[in-house]
């Protein structure tokens, strides 16, 4: 269990008051003007010995994605844009990042705008977090009233202002490219890559584009030390990491934990155990409901890092872990999720606009046992068609929770095809199904 | 998401209020003066709380030629984006979370109170005419669930007698206080809070 | 130059390129619906996916630019994966309407399901049903159809510079639509037919008119405005059913105005197809030979003097040139093109035409717009100049008020006064003009039409010639001529000089003319006191209503004829279909004349008629190439200047030439015009 003394989000639960005076008691703002006198490159390269990677769910190396931002500023300016669309189901730890402690957020823009050589910095909040962002705006409030930022913030030479941008509804605008077309008032729709953001981004300009925990943690990385930060977790998987432990537990939470925590302790410490016992446990949702589920068998010794988790073909996403019980059934958990896919999917390229909705007609056709055994194998393909060939990663998104299932439960969906053919025992023929194809044995 | 139908009964004219109008000018401010097309999201936005938490066509001409933005475009980012209401909704417009985390723990049965309470389907005005409710996708509190946002505000950790009292507050129009329902701090673990095999919140 | 290795084929391509491009050059076809090379990049559909060396994921070949040394393959299982489930995907909702679709036969989805697609659906949920969009008179919509490509988008605010296309809604949802359903206000709507590669978007008076392999395809030349589009005219026995763009990078790229798609239907209506003389004030049917005594006798009873010609704006150079011989033998001397007298010179071809060039208005860096309404007068031309100022943002100045360009323009003022100071080096944009490489002066008609139509014309190329903007590498002088027959008529001379024979306006005007012979002219701004008038052409349009003798001719689909456009180019024309009932060829028509009057012949056969007239084009050595214009000795004059306001004439666009006043689809495009500029006008 994290020790008292290394985590880094103390006020997680605002036990202590998010306000600028109880934020400085907790050692924000400490010093950050000989953090940013200590140059760039010395910046940049501390965070990338930190082998710190982003929260945000693809696990990129934070200090490596900085270096990608050109060195001097040319005729266009340099962006620094903050990712706080959380929209990835199970995922609540930017919220209480913005309303807690805002100030390490704010201080993490100063740096890490100064690293990049960005003179503004946005934050897109999604719509929903009005409350969070009135929050934040008064935080950042009080940070110019102190000249944390603004005009040579913490004297330190450098000029940034921030501003709040508010999205209003759209899961898509957390993938970076749409994020950026929605600042700019278009669509969020995600661009095509090559070019990078952090080469042609905000209105064609260099941007670098991080998620609010990532630039959050930096300030505390920088003060107590690249080697502090690595000698929690294990390489290439450091530090420290907000879960949102979500779903049949008993006292749902976020908590700060050591990276490569296991998942068992996760649960039983911080969650209060499976409802009913770990016994009852039937699966797990580990990053965000992007990631493929892992049945109970391999949560027993899961260890909660980006490559533990590669290992067992999920991924650590954003650590939003939901808990899925005996209780619940697994297919139409998994139909519900694909539901979300279609309802978010921007429409844009066509596998992930016209497969997120079939997958999930055929999920529900399936949770209701009304699909054949050909329809699993359907699914089967239709989600490999889907993965790999979209703009974004919103393909791999929908794609691989419906390949996490299919992996792990076919048993159960199997069952459920044939312990009821609904399609043959009612004669009432609910989709359009080839009528003479009924009279067939796999109809 | 399927699409969104705009209302019938249209308003000819809609202009910013003088202080809206100010405000206007605050939020573009924070773009470059070249780039006032960004301003379309929270100007839409401000529209929205303007004309009684929706968004007329005559408030999408009135914004696109404030941004000199065609109308298309802005009418088709208001179409993208769920949150922007394209047709009258309840005074206390209520949003019930039902995404995995939030079924997990019985979002579900919000749902069926509301139609019991409110309306029998999505989007249409209580009896009262003071509320309306529709079914959403994740709002970003999942170890809150289930939860619903009514208007601004987040209303979490609800069971069936929570969600009742909280809906007839808005039926009477007299909110009740948004926040966590089991007196919870936040999103820290609950002590002493362990629940017997098939007991959730809702 | 880079290499890339495609199939492990070392090819060469050019920086810039994209990995789609440098395919193409390894003569791989790759499949594609939402690239096309006039677009930008959506990258959306995924259909040109390819596999690169080192890379997980198949890569959308249309998006990524080519690398020195890439590695692509396209021949591999992944890629015919991909594909394949791409494909899958754009039909699982796309109806199987193929027996009723007007795109069946020239459809790219139904190209490529040939290839990529599965032999059965596997799609056994409901399909998506969307409802049918209103987008005017031209565009037939079936959106169940819609594969989401975004072409029509990409079109309208790219080419066309209107952005009143786009999508709403998101996700399977998605609909493509125009701004709560009104009609596009461009001129170049039509267009999107053609790039929907799918049946979303169809011609609607094409609308179940014939499958596209019944259809006999005949390549030829537009002649609804100066521009001389390339075409391909389809037609089926007798009837023009459509007409379609040709691919020409000089001059219209692969776009035609909605005027040239769409007036066709008018070469189907009101058509003269039988010879008629005016009898007791009506006209009455009547046979080639009394017609021809007819008006060979009245010829003979008049005074030369007292005979007027005038050819119409559709006429071929074959057609003018034997007008003229014609005319020339019989003494006749009042002969005219022009519909208003407005100023031309044509003591040097540079004098009348477009030197610059449409493909030159790409390397220009200023553009000044003298009394020209591009977009109306030559829509092709001003889509080129959209397509110059969103490349290089150029900075594009007029005088007088042209109204929306789908550009941005700065007027510089409204009078010859503004005109004299550029001249003079005292406007505020003579620094800008000046310090610019390549300008583009561009003078409409509307500007020579004034008192001080000389001193604009010859005061600008006297200007820029000293300015040294007129040179072997670059003339930046222009004059936008609004009638295909235009430039021609100006080769052969066939104008009242000035100094000729008295103004020809104010000879007509005042009666002076005993006789008129008009050759397709229906512009004429004129009213009829008891002047004898023969009207030779295609359509009972405004003339063949007060002519005495109605000689019916064919129309430009349906006989050969040369072309010469604004940038005296030429080109040729080819008969698409038979003439309508007894219509003869116009050269055809004046040897009947000429041997009725002095028994013998203009020409003797077809080939005599070409070898005259060819030998009459100026500067010309080669049919489809540029003329060369010498710039080592630029003759000089000057106009006296009058201080006046320069108008704009407005063109009734729809309504311009009596094929179009005869297309129902042009009078249905009008009214929907004027229906939106009053919506516009009220709110």
């Amino acid at each position: 269990m994290l020790k008292e003394e290394n985590k880094i989000f103390k006020n997680l639960y605002n036990e202590q008051g998010w306000e600028l005076e109880n934020a400085l008691n907790r050692d924000d703002w400490l010093d950050t003007k000989k953090i940013i006198e200590k140059g760039r490159d010395w910046i940049i390269n501390e965070i990338k010995a930190s082998e710190l990677r982003g929260r945000g769910g693809a696990g990129f190396s934070t200090g490596l994605k900085w270096s990608f931002a050109p060195k001097k500023v040319g005729s266009r300016p340099h962006y620094l844009v903050i990712n706080a669309d959380e929209s990835e189901p199970g995922t609540c730890k930017d919220r209480d990042i913005l309303r807690f402690e805002p100030q390490k957020l704010i201080e993490g823009c100063l740096i890490a705008s100064y690293a990049v050589n960005a003179k503004v910095c946005y934050v897109y909040i999604r719509g929903e977090y009005l409350n969070e962002g009135k929050r934040l705006q008064k935080a950042i409030d009080e940070a110019y009233s102190k000249n944390l930022i603004g005009k040579n913030a913490c004297n330190s030479g450098w000029d940034l202002d921030i501003y709040i941008h508010y999205g209003a509804g759209a899961y898509i605008c957390g993938e970076e490219t749409a994020l950026l077309e929605s600042l700019e008032g278009n669509r969020g729709q995600p661009r095509l890559k090559p070019p990078f953001p952090a080469l042609v981004g905000l209105y064609g300009c260099p941007t670098i584009v991080n998620n609010v925990e990532t630039i959050a943690v930096v300030p505390t990385i920088l003060r107590r030390g690249a080697k502090w930060f690595a000698s929690m977790g294990r390489p290439k998987n450091t530090g420290t990491k907000i879960f949102c432990i979500s779903g049949n537990v008993n006292t749902p939470c976020n908590v700060e934990e050591e990276m490569g925590i296991p998942l068992k302790e996760l649960i039983e410490k911080h969650g209060g155990g499976v409802i009913g016992g770990w016994k009852n446990l039937q699966a797990v949702i580990p990053g965000g409901s992007s990631m493929p589920m892992v049945p109970k068998d391999i949560c027993e010794t899961l260890k909660m890092d980006f490559d533990s988790l590669v290992e067992v073909k999920s991924g650590l996403g954003t650590a939003g872990v939901v808990v899925i019980n005996k209780d619940e059934d697994i297919i139409k958990c998994m139909a519900r999720i694909a539901r979300f896919y279609k309802h978010e999917s921007c429409g844009q390229c066509t596998p992930c606009r016209e497969g997120a909705g079939w997958m999930w007609r055929i999920l529900e056709r399936t949770a209701k046992g009304e699909a054949t055994h050909k329809d699993i194998n359907l699914l089967s393909d239709v989600t490999k068609q889907i993965e790999g060939h979209t703009i974004c990663a919103f393909g791999e998104g929908s794609a691989w929770p419906v390949q996490g299932l299919l992996r792990h439960f076919r048993k159960e969906i199997d069952n459920r095809c044939f312990s009821e053919p609904i399609v043959k025992k009612k004669r009432k023929i609910p989709y359009l199904i080839d009528q003479h194809k009924l009279e067939s044995k796999d109809a | 998401m399927s699409l969104k139908k705009i209302h019938d009964n249209q308003p000819d004219k809609f202009e910013f209020t003088k202080a809206n109008l100010e405000l206007a000018g605050k939020i573009l401010k924070k773009y470059p003066s070249d780039q006032k097309k960004s301003a379309v999201m929270p100007l839409l936005y401000l529209a929205q709380n303007q004309n009684e938490n929706w968004i007329p066509l005559a408030a999408m001409k009135y914004i696109g030629k404030l941004l000199s933005m065609p109308y298309i475009n802005v009418y088709e980012i208001a179409t993208f984006y769920s949150m922007y209401n394209l047709a009258p909704v309840g005074k206390y417009f209520i949003q019930v979370c039902t995404t995995s985390p939030c079924a997990l723990r019985g979002a579900n049965k919000l749902v069926d109170i509301c139609k019991e309470k409110i309306s029998k389907n999505q989007n249409e005005l209580s009896q009262n005419k003071l509320c309306s409710w529709t079914e959403v996708e994740c709002l970003g509190a999942c170890i809150n669930a289930p939860m619903m946002q009514v208007n601004e505000d987040y209303y979490e950790d609800l069971d069936e007698t929570n969600t009742k009292k909280i809906l007839n507050s808005f039926l009477e129009d007299n909110p009740l206080k948004p926040g966590s329902y089991r007196n919870r701090k936040n999103s820290s673990p609950e002590k002493n809070q362990i629940l017997t095999n098939g007991h959730k919140n809702a | 130059m880079p290499k890339i290795f495609i199939n492990n084929n070392e090819i060469e391509f050019k920086e810039g390129m994209t990995v789609l491009q440098a395919c193409e050059l390894a003569g791989l076809e790759i499949p594609r619906f939402c690239y096309h090379e006039r677009l930008s990049i959506a990258g959306n559909c995924r259909m040109c996916l390819v596999e690169v060396e080192k890379s997980a994921k198949p890569i959308a070949s249309c998006a990524m630019p080519a690398a020195e040394g890439m590695k692509i393959k396209t021949n591999t299982k992944m890629v015919e994966k991909a594909r394949k489930g791409v494909m899958e995907f754009l039909l699982v909702n796309h109806p199987l309407d193929c027996p009723v679709c007007d795109q069946g036969g020239e459809c790219d989805l139904q190209d490529q399901s040939l290839y990529y697609g599965f032999d059965g659906s596997r799609f056994k949920e409901n399909k998506r049903l969307v409802k049918d969009k209103y987008m005017g008179p031209l565009i037939k919509t079936q959106m169940t159809r819609c594969i989401h490509c975004t072409r029509c988008i990409r079109f309208a605010t790219e080419v066309a510079g209107v952005s009143e296309l786009g999508a709403v809604g998101r996700g399977e949802d998605m609909e493509i639509t125009t701004y709560l359903e009104k009609s596009m206000t461009s001129e170049l709507s039509g267009n999107v037919i053609d790039l929907c590669p799918v049946g979303a978007l169809t011609s609607k008076p094409y609308a179940f008119e014939a499958r596209p392999w019944e259809l006999k395809k005949t390549e030829s030349i537009d002649v609804m405005d100066a521009v001389g589009s390339n075409i391909r005219v389809d037609s089926y026995g007798w009837e023009v059913k459509r007409i379609l763009p040709r691919l020409n990078n000089s001059i219209n790229e692969e776009w035609i105005s909605d005027k040239t798609r769409y007036a066709c239907d008018g070469l189907l209506k009101q058509r003269l197809d039988k010879v008629y003389i005016r009898k007791e004030n009506q006209l009455v049917e009547a046979n080639w030979e009394e017609a021809i005594d007819l008006i060979s006798s009245k010829i003979n009873s008049t005074n030369p003097d007292k005979i007027a010609a005038h050819v119409g704006g559709l006429s071929s150079f074959e057609t003018i040139n034997s007008f003229k011989k014609l005319l020339d033998e019989i003494n006749v001397r009042n002969y005219e093109f022009r519909e208003k007298d407005f100023y031309v010179n044509p003591d040097q071809k540079m004098n009348y035409i477009f030197n610059s060039s449409i493909q030159g208005i790409e390397k220009s860096d200023f553009i000044l717009l003298v009394g020209a309404n591009p977009r109306h007068e030559a829509t092709i031309l001003n889509a080129r100049i959209r397509k110059t100022y969103l490349k290089n943002k150029l900075p594009i100045f007029s005088i007088g008020n042209p109204g929306d360009l789908t550009y941005p323009y700065k007027i510089v003022g409204n009078k010859t006064d503004d005109i004299q100071q550029i001249l003079n080096g005292k406007s505020e944009i003579n620094s800008l003009l000046k310090k610019s490489k390549n300008p583009l002066i561009i003078i409409g008609e509307s500007a020579l039409e004034l008192k001080s139509g000389k001193f604009i014309l010859e005061g600008f190329k006297e200007f820029l010639h000293k300015n040294n903007f007129i040179n072997e590498n670059w003339n930046s002088f222009n004059v936008l001529t609004q009638n295909a027959s235009t430039v021609g008529a100006l080769d052969l001379n066939f104008f009242n000089k000035p100094n000729g024979t008295g103004n020809f306006f104010d000879k007509l005007n005042n009666h002076n003319f005993d006789l008129l012979y008009l050759v397709g002219s229906d512009e004429l701004n004129f009213q009829k006191n008891n002047e004898f008038i023969i009207y030779q052409g295609t359509h009972g349009d405004r003339m063949a209503q007060i002519a005495d003798v109605v000689l019916p001719s064919p129309a430009y689909t349906e006989q050969n004829g040369f072309f010469i456009n604004l940038e005296g180019r030429l080109q040729k024309a080819y008969k698409a279909t038979n003439p309508v009932g007894n219509a003869k060829e116009d050269w055809k028509i004046f040897n009947l004349i000429l041997s009725k009057l002095k028994n013998k012949n203009l020409y003797t056969n077809y080939k005599d008629l070409i070898d005259d007239s060819l030998s009459k084009v100026r500067e010309t050595k080669n049919i489809e190439l540029l003329p060369e214009i010498q710039t080592k000795k630029i003759n000089l004059t000057s106009g006296n200047f009058h201080s006046e306001e320069v108008f704009i004439r407005a063109i009734d666009y729809y309504f311009s030439n009596p094929v179009a006043r005869a297309s129902k689809t042009m009078s249905d495009c009008r009214l929907e015009k004027n229906r939106s500029t009053e919506s516009r006008k009220t709110g």
